[in-house]
């Protein structure tokens, strides 16, 4: 098989930064804030290289929509081995109101436009919390799904792949072309190593816009409020065991 | 109106030059910059060295804030993208692979951590990329050892001595045939590098060094015989720069002298031994061994830098690394600080957060401005070398100085405020603190380095002031002219306006006390160079508070390009950049009046005395002469 791979690199706030919520409300802080690949997407750009190396797949094409600093997540999805990029530009606010769907149609005119057997996503953002793309990019290309993967193996035109479900496993076979979103044990991501992320830079990032694609970005919902979680109630410490069950009584808990 | 010139014993440039020569780590031009520089040591007597360093000129009174002003960005917008990918990985390596307590327990850094870090490409950052290097400059650079110095002091050292020293040399100094035979297997990791001056002997004093090669009598080796204490990466390393003596003969007069030359020498040469690794106070992990010649037959194609210019190589070698160490403390700062803020906004003791204390509130802000200093210095110093300027040596050496206490400085703080917490070793800041003694101590100790600034800067400032003198007795009216006309204003209190004007306009008032700082500052240096002539080499007492003045005028200075750079940008720490700067700069301007006061005030000046006094009779009476009260 010589596969070519489609893998969605999504630049979200960085896993450990506490988020913070704009004074007005709006939304969340970015500015100053640091961003990095969203951990699922790793995981794909780490599975698709994976393929490359076993000789599975013949080219890796990453792909990113979002500002201009997108281009530094698809650097690290080139020093991790991929071969070529695709960075759709969307200025921030547009990029606000952005949603799955939009990513989706993206993907999959792109999956036509460069001839892709295989789309890798992660399963989601840790940003938003979707889930979506993965299943609406499958549903436009009326491709076969396979989500939420902790392994896959490729057999002669198709993909045997595991699915955590609650409670188990299932194991799927899907006919390519397919789209799969990578779970979180599928694998561990190698690092981008310093003299990679240098001899990346030579590789080559197409810029497009939205309307390249024919997709249309205009907000199609508008952001009324963005909270803070509740803070929680300071606890209190009791003296003993009669105290804990007095306080609960109390409380209306026993 | 101008002082009488006539008698006046200047800095002879020979009696510095020896003198300098006794100061390890002492950068000093580049051998290609060699022939060059003795034509303008001829030519001095005429006309001063122009420099374009802040504290060069700060020797003679004037602001030249061509380096300061605005604040430099080493990084263009590629630079900065390839930065912004950077800096995740090596983040993450020391997060999630490297153990500094496990390294600092074993005393070893774990075979499986080295792999990870030459993979990561740690051993070539510098190194250019056809040798299989990273390839980046000296501010990209500057960020990720800010990042290794964050976690864990011992693995930079062990980085640091390969690359920063180990192969500079190779790199500032090779030909090609050695760049292209030695830096592809060090850059990766493969074999690794040290840097071989110090002596049992020789420590400061590196042009003492007893090690020896001379000519085979077919000439085509050196034989090499000697040894070197304290290698970093002795034990181990597969390629030295080594430092010897060889005798070189002077073709005008037939003498023949030894002179210090540098090279290249690899263990495998053959009779290169080494001994067991030292057990010391901090940077356990980092290999320190001494390393044996013995009848080493080094080619002779492995000279480097040329023959007779090894002191030279060695200190510009110095030279070129100190921002590094000031990049990496500033990591180590942000690191201790970060703990004790944890801390201090956790702990509750009478009732409150200990945080709202002003014990605790002081502790905190200062250890805020230490860094910002530190961290505003390391990115100054490495952008202006980005582009291109080679007139930093006195601000590298302040701020490996700076960085080195300040970071002491901090981390001790930081003890303090975990109270016991800080002492136990489950918090790592004691391995932290242990870790960072050595910073002033190895690459040139703080001391000597306070001595080269103000002895450099005397130096440059008795260039100037001999040229006066010349004018004065040849009546070359434009430069009296000019001089007197300053100096009047200087008299009749009209100064020149500030002349550090680029400052925002929130940080006037200490941009303009800076500004006379630096005037009071050079006339305190002509009238020293006035009353001591060339006998202020052995004034160290005075010296080091010249140093100390200059030192703390340049940080104010790095303070408020840095604060007006977040000023006119406003960005979001804006103020609270310039609250760093302002108070920063308050408590510095009131150690400069006393530092400056010090160097002639009669009640100072018989305290230095009186101390040299003491200290010669301690010695002479080998401990404290004194007995207790008790008498028993
Ligand atoms: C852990 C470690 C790693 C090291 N790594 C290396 C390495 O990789 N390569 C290498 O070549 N060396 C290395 N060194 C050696 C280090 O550079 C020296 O220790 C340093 O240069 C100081 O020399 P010294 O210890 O002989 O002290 P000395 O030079 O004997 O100085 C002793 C004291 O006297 C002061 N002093 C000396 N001369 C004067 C003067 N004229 N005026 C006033 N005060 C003076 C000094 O400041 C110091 O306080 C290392 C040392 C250590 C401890
Ligand atoms: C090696 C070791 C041996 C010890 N041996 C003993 C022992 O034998 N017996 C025993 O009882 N204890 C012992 N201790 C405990 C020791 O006495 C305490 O660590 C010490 O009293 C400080 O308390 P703490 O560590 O809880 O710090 P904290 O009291 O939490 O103080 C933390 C920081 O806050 C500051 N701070 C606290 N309150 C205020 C305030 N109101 N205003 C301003 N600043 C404030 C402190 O000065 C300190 O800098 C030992 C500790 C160590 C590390």
């Amino acid at each position: 098989m010589s596969l070519r791979i489609l893998v969605g690199c999504k630049r979200v706030i960085d896993y450990a930064v506490k988020i913070r919520v704009k004074p007005d409300k709006s939304g969340v802080i970015t500015e100053g804030v640091k961003h990095s690949m969203n951990p699922f997407d790793e995981i794909a750009i780490e599975e698709a290289v994976r393929m490359k190396e076993k000789k599975i797949a013949k080219e890796i094409v990453a792909f990113s929509c979002g500002p201009t600093q997108c281009q530094e997540t698809l650097r690290t999805a080139l020093a991790m081995g991929a071969d070529r990029g695709i960075h759709v530009e969307v200025s921030g606010p547009e990029y606000e109101t952005l949603q799955p769907l939009h990513i989706s149609k993206m993907l999959a005119k792109l999956a036509k436009d460069e001839q892709i057997d295989l789309i890798i996503v992660g399963k989601q953002a840790i940003d938003d919390d979707c889930n979506q793309t993965a299943q609406m990019t499958a549903a436009l290309l009326d491709w076969p799904q396979a989500t939420s993967a902790s392994k896959i193996e490729a057999k002669d035109g198709s993909l045997q792949v595991v699915r955590e479900i609650d409670g188990g496993l299932e194991t799927i076979k899907v006919k390519l072309p397919s789209v799969v979103s990578a779970d979180l044990r599928l694998n561990e991501p190698r690092y981008a190593t310093l003299p990679n992320i240098m001899k990346a830079k030579k590789k080559p990032i197409k810029k497009l816009a939205p309307k390249d694609l024919g997709v249309d970005v205009s907000p199609r919902i508008q952001v009324v409020t963005v909270e803070e979680p509740p803070v929680r109630q300071a606890g209190a410490k009791v003296e003993n065991v009669d105290a804990v069950i007095e306080k609960l009584k109390a409380l209306g808990h026993a | 109106m101008l002082r009488s010139g006539r008698n006046l014993q200047l800095l002879s440039k020979n009696v510095v030059r020896e003198n300098l020569r006794l100061l390890s780590s002492t950068p000093q031009p580049s051998p290609k910059d060699a022939t060059k520089k003795v034509a303008k040591e001829r030519t001095l007597d005429k006309k001063p060295v122009k420099s374009s360093s802040f504290v060069m000129n700060l020797f003679i009174g004037s602001s030249n804030t061509a380096q300061v002003f605005p604040f430099p960005d080493g990084l263009n917008t590629e630079h900065k993208e390839t930065l912004g990918v950077l800096v995740d990985p090596v983040q993450k390596f020391f997060e999630e692979v490297n153990d500094a307590a496990l390294n600092d327990s074993q005393s070893a850094v774990p075979e499986a951590t080295t792999q990870g870090l030459r993979e990561l490409g740690a051993f070539g950052l510098q190194a250019p990329v056809e040798y299989n290097g990273v390839g980046l400059n000296n501010t990209q650079y500057a960020r990720l050892v800010e990042t290794v110095g964050g976690f864990d002091l011992g693995v930079g050292i062990f980085l640091g001595a390969h690359q920063s020293i180990g192969f500079k040399g190779i790199t500032l100094f090779g030909t090609e045939e050695q760049k292209k035979k030695y830096l592809p297997k060090v850059a990766t990791g493969e074999q690794f590098a040290a840097f071989c001056l110090t002596e049992p002997s020789s420590g400061s004093d590196a042009n003492s060094i007893r090690t020896r090669a001379v000519l085979s009598p077919d000439g085509k080796h050196y034989i090499l015989n000697g040894s070197k204490i304290w290698i970093s990466n002795g034990g181990f390393a597969e390629v030295m720069t080594v430092f010897a003596q060889t005798p070189i003969t002077d073709p005008a007069t037939g003498e023949t002298k030894d002179k210090v030359t540098a090279f290249i020498v690899e263990r495998k040469f053959g009779g290169v031994t080494s001994g067991p690794p030292e057990k010391k106070m901090g940077i356990k992990c980092s290999n320190t061994a001494e390393v044996y010649y013995d009848n080493v037959p080094v080619p002779i194609e492995n000279v480097l830098g040329g023959v007779g210019q090894g002191f030279k190589v060695a200190m510009n070698i110095l030279n070129n690394g100190r921002f590094g160490m000031a990049a990496a403390l500033s990591g180590t700062m942000k690191a201790s600080t970060k703990t004790a803020i944890q801390h201090a906004t956790a702990r509750v003791q009478f009732g409150r957060r200990i945080d709202s204390y002003g014990t605790i509130q002081e502790k905190l802000a200062r250890m805020a401005m230490l860094h910002y200093v530190t961290e505003s210095m390391a990115y100054m110093i490495s952008s202006n070398m980005d582009k291109g300027s080679t007139d930093f040596q006195l601000e590298a050496a302040i701020s490996k100085v700076f960085a080195s206490e300040a970071a002491w400085n901090v981390t001790d703080e930081a003890i303090q405020i975990l109270g016991g917490n800080g002492f136990m070793s489950a918090n790592g800041l004691e391995k932290v603190l242990r870790d960072l003694r050595i910073f002033r101590i190895f690459e040139g100790t703080n001391d000597i380095l306070r001595l080269f600034v103000a002895l450099t800067g005397l130096q440059y400032a008795g260039g100037h002031l001999k040229q006066l003198q010349k004018a004065v007795k040849s009546g070359n009216v434009g430069v009296i002219l000019g001089e007197a006309a300053k100096r009047a204003k200087r008299t009749v209190g009209l100064r020149q306006s500030n002349s550090l004007s680029e400052v925002h306009p929130k940080l006037a008032l200490q941009a303009q006390l800076t500004s006379k700082a630096v005037e009071g500052f050079g006339i305190t240096v002509e009238s020293l160079l006035i009353k001591h002539g060339k006998n202020i080499l052995d004034e160290q007492f005075l010296l080091n508070r010249v140093a100390a003045a200059a030192i703390d005028i340049y940080a104010n200075v790095v303070v408020l390009s840095r604060a007006t750079r977040a000023l006119n940008m406003n960005i979001s720490s804006a103020n609270h950049e310039e609250m760093l700067a302002r108070v920063w700069c308050n408590e510095a301007l009131d150690r400069i009046q006393l530092n400056l006061t010090a160097v002639k005030s009669q009640s100072q000046l018989s305290n230095f005395s009186t101390m040299s006094q003491i200290a010669k009779e301690m010695c002479e009476h080998g401990g404290l002469i004194q007995q207790n009260p008790l008498g028993i």
